[in-house]
């Protein structure tokens, strides 16, 4: 059976998801709701200077505060994991640099939010109050802000240590220099651009936190987390602390929203661990909102070159691409690869023979970077779609033409992009179409030009962004080429209980994509059960202990596609059971609606439930066959999957003020087969929101002596549903080939096409009056002076 | 450590506060009643809502001691005893507009109170009204539209 041919309903239909009742009554349990009596609270006093020597930590006013219990340095914790520091799972090159990250710094601090000491304490109060109250001396050094600023001649030295401020180079051409040379030397049109990825702050609204509870007796420990990768944080925590894997649990609650940020392995996770096991007492921590835009990973940071070569008629011939890429002080989870995830994709959804690109990554004295919302690939998208609209102003022709001119055709797939990736389908011309017959491109460029001829302050503008991501990570293979510590694949598990309920346990970790919806719609239609009669597990390595868990869009194209393998897996066996009850050979049974029937002989039936039932009790099963209906798989994909959309945004900006308003905004999608087009169509709103906020709003701005400025929600600008458009969606899938369901992935779709289309449409909007480019985020101040400077500069 | 006396959800509780216990931390630490979610530290987010004497209030931004003698509704109090949810909390089931649910409790009750103040508002007055409440994965199109069906069908 295939779930796109005779599904019998639930997959494709908007149904409700079984996740909301619990969230709606509050009867989620969230890390911070944890009742733990008796807990140790942990503060974490953390470096209020950039980059200083640790000259004394003076607790004595901390420990006068009722209910706080200790105050320890980075020294007095050192014992807890000797030389163990926090893990960087992506070594990029053989010479990348990673300096020893320690959960608690000791000696000197390299940027603001590293944590320098802890209080211990008996309460949430007591510990905050303790944090603030120890007093660090320190002796300032010379910090190493911007990202340019640290490969300047003089910088100072993040880490005194090494040579310089570079953490590694990479890079993608082969032998294709001299290629790329000549299509350059040849180009009747050359683009050459400059754009900036300024750093953002994840900010899902439930903070991270933790808690590690011992059980002494028997030297267990059970770690609960607001993470997104409760099985690989596992793996890590017993590797860093020397906790063996046996004695380890891990358990993701509900965990409000994550965005790449919550996958990782922090300090404060193998701090209340490693305390935890040494006090044999329960020991948490819940993140401040502040202290998570300082404490917590960032993202993006980059400034991207990137060069355009084209024909005459527009048809472009090579891309080059050079990244300077901000790590930060220190390497987290996957930071160094997050550039490469996008070093693929600079030649976006277009045919382009050439392709060169290098990143060469630093060190700078500020919070690490890592994986967010789209992790490498907004980059890039942001850097190719800017760029074509330029090459298209150059050759004069539209937005909407100079992607027709480029794009790779629907005959094309699979198709083998020049920087070597092969991908599975697409149909990029009718998704674009589709997407300019939505958003009335016409009617909006009437009226755009009928503003601009009477001189109204009320300008409009369009703005495209066509965008192809690679989803389904990954291939293991492929991430062994890559140098990434891990697999690629997924494992699932499918039992069915002798009253024929049905129960999956996914590797993958669910925080909001609604995955248990998803997958009982797919195993129910496999099945022909109820969706309501699944159950899935998930997020507790005690009951899923393999699987490499949410990010990257990987679950439905991975997680999902081993649950639909799993579940054949069963129906298999029970065809088996059932050729034998039926005394028929399996090749001629069918199996539709949970009812296994001989072909030919309707009346020769039984059904699923009565197979559940014989495998429990076992008494007449074939010759040699176990008892039970279960299965398991662990689905390593054999390609990565390729989603693809157009994206129009539609600005109205007041060139008195500067002020940009999101007029309307369309998008169409093709993230192959839809399981849920409700879920679906939630995630790309909210995708699309985080995107149009680092084009409109968002930015993490340090001032010159590295602190972050915008460290509360006050000044760091999360838009609210008054800032919010109203997103107009269509979709238009190719089934993936890759996987049986023909699924892609949508989790990252609206932030990697948002922010080009905005800038984009920002752009247009102001063409006439000389502006080519506006920094992200464009703010009225920051519109205002584009335009004043374009002014200047004509007169 | 001061006694406060509060009715929350219908029920009278007494507890012994410090002063600069903050009711969400009252609600959650004392009484129990984690629905009530934390997001920020500067009064931004509105995960914390809750009903004070029936008005939308942030309840991080006041102390447990302020809210002695009131009436107090947290999201665990709105749906029926038997578990029938409330008409607000319906429309955010069938609108989609929750997926991870950490602002839920807060964007619910918020809305609950928005409606009941302003019968009748449109679209715009509902994004207006909601922007004390942060949500980070809906893009807010669903719970706007949630917060008008509810409004329509005279779903306080
Ligand atoms: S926790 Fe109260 S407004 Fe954010
Ligand atoms: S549903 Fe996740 S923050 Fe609103």
């Amino acid at each position: 059976m295939t779930i796109t041919e005779d599904a019998p309903g639930h997959v494709g239909s908007r149904r409700l998801r079984k996740e909301d009742p619990a969230l709606l009554t509050g009867e989620a349990k969230f890390i911070d709701d944890l009742a733990l009596p008796g807990a140790i609270w942990v503060g974490v006093v953390r470096s209020s200077e950039a980059h200083a020597n640790i000259v004394g930590i003076d607790g004595s006013a901390a420990l006068e505060i009722d209910g706080v219990n200790e105050v320890l340095s980075g020294e007095d914790l050192a014992p807890l994991w000797g030389e163990g520091a926090l893990p960087c799972a992506w070594p990029v090159t053989p010479d990348m640099k990673n300096p020893a990250h320690l959960p608690v710094a000791r000696g000197t601090a390299k940027y603001v939010g590293d944590a320098v000491a802890v209080v211990l304490a008996d309460s949430r109060y007591a510990a905050a109050d303790g944090a603030a109250a120890v007093v660090v001396d320190y002796e300032p050094l010379p910090a190493v802000v911007e990202i340019e600023d640290a490969v300047a001649d003089g910088a100072p030295l993040v880490h005194a240590d090494l040579e310089s401020n570079e953490c590694y180079t990479w890079g993608l051409w082969g032998d294709n220099a001299p290629a790329i040379e000549a299509a350059f030397a040849e180009a009747a049109h050359v683009v050459s651009e400059r754009y900036l990825q300024q750093r953002l702050i994840p900010a899902p609204m439930e903070p991270r936190g933790c808690a590690a509870v011992p059980s002494p007796a028997g030297g267990e420990l059970t770690l609960y987390s607001a993470t997104q990768i409760p099985h690989i944080l596992k793996v890590m925590t017993a590797v860093v602390l020397g906790i063996p894997e046996n004695k380890l649990r891990v358990v993701a609650p509900s965990v409000g929203g994550g965005f790449g940020c919550k996958l990782n392995v922090y300090a404060e996770e193998i701090l209340c661990s490693a305390l935890a096991m040494q006090r044999g007492a329960p020991v948490r921590w819940t993140e401040g909102r502040a202290e998570a835009a300082v404490s917590t990973i960032q993202g993006r940071g980059q400034v991207q070159h990137i060069e355009l070569a084209a024909d005459a008629d527009g048809k472009v011939t090579a891309v080059r691409v050079k990244l300077l890429a901000d790590m930060g002080a220190y390497l987290q989870l996957v930071t160094p690869g997050v550039p490469l995830l996008g070093g693929f994709l600079y030649h976006g959804c277009y045919d382009i023979p050439n392709y060169m690109f290098e990143c060469t990554s630093v060190f700078t004295n500020r919070t690490p970077t890592d994986a967010y919302r789209g992790a490498g690939r907004p980059e890039a998208t942001y850097a190719v779609e800017r760029a074509m609209d330029s090459l298209a102003v150059s050759v004069g022709v539209s937005p909407e033409e100079i992607r027709a001119r480029n794009f790779i055709g629907a005959d094309a797939f699979p198709y083998e992009s020049a920087a070597g990736l092969v991908f599975d389908s697409g149909d990029y011309q009718t998704v674009l179409d589709k997407a300019v017959a939505l958003a009335d491109i016409d009617g909006r460029r009437a009226e755009q030009a009928q503003r601009r001829a009477s001189g109204s302050s009320k300008r409009i503008g369009v703005g495209f962004s066509s965008y192809v991501e690679m989803c389904g990570l990954a291939p293991s293979r492929v991430l062994a080429s890559l140098d990434y510590g891990a697999g690629g694949w997924e494992a699932a598990t499918v039992r069915i209980s002798p009253t024929c309920k049905v129960q999956v346990v996914t590797g993958s970790t669910p925080h909001g994509q609604g995955h248990e919806t998803c997958w009982s719609m797919i195993v129910a239609d496999q099945l022909g059960v109820d969706p309501d009669d699944v159950e899935v597990l998930h997020s507790d390595t005690a009951v899923s202990p393999t699987g490499l868990d949410t990010y990257g869009s990987r679950s439905l194209a991975v997680g999902g596609t081993a649950v639909y393998m799993a579940t054949e897996k069963v129906i298999d066996k029970a065809r088996a059971i059932a050729a034998h009850q039926l005394e028929a050979s399996e090749d001629d049974l069918e199996f539709s609606g949970g009812v296994f029937r001989v072909r030919g002989t309707p009346e020769a039936e039984v059904p699923l439930a009565g197979i559940a039932f014989a495998a429990f009790t076992a008494h007449d099963l074939p010759d040699g066959m176990e008892p039970n209906l279960e299965a398991h798989v662990t689905y390593d994909p054999p390609n990565f999957t390729f989603p693809n959309g157009t994206h129009i945004a539609v600005v109205e900006v007041d060139t008195d003020t500067g002020d940009v308003d999101l007029i309307d905004y369309v998008a169409v999608d093709d993230c192959g087969v839809q399981i849920n087009p409700l879920v679906v169509e939630g995630q790309v709103h909210g995708g699309i929101l985080q995107g149009a906020a680092q084009a409109l709003y968002e930015d993490a701005v340090y001032n010159s002596d590295g602190q972050l400025v915008s460290a509360n929600l006050g000044d760091y600008l999360v838009p609210s549903a008054a800032e919010a458009p109203r997103f107009r969606l269509d979709s238009h899938a190719t089934p993936s080939p890759t996987n049986p369901m023909g699924v892609k992935g949508v989790g990252e779709a609206g932030t990697i096409a948002a922010a080009p289309a905005v800038i984009n449409a920002v752009v247009d909007a102001l063409r006439d009056l000389g502006v080519t480019d506006v920094d992200m985020p464009a703010s009225p101040q920051t519109v205002w002076r584009a335009i004043a400077d374009a002014q200047g500069g004509a007169s | 450590m001061t006694a406060v006396t509060l009715t929350v959800n219908g029920t009278e509780r007494s507890l012994d506060v410090e002063p600069r216990t903050l009711l969400v931390h009252a609600l959650r630490d004392d009484l129990g009643l984690t629905g009530t979610n934390v997001g920020c530290d500067s009064s931004s987010c509105g995960a914390c809502t809750v009903l004070v004497d029936g008005q939308s209030a942030k309840s991080c931004t006041m102390f447990a001691v302020q809210a002695d003698g009131a009436d107090i509704t947290t999201i665990e109090g709105v749906a029926d005893a038997d578990g029938t949810l409330h008409p607000m909390q319906q429309a955010f089931h069938e609108h989609h507009a929750l997926q991870c649910g950490y602002c839920t409790p807060g964007m619910v009750m918020a809305a609950i109170s928005l409606v009941e103040e302003y019968p009748g508002l449109d679209e715009g007055g509902v994004r207006h009204g909601l922007e004390g409440n942060l949500c980070r994965c809906t893009g807010y199109q669903n719970i706007v539209d949630a917060v008008l069906a509810a409004a329509g069908s005279g779903g306080d």
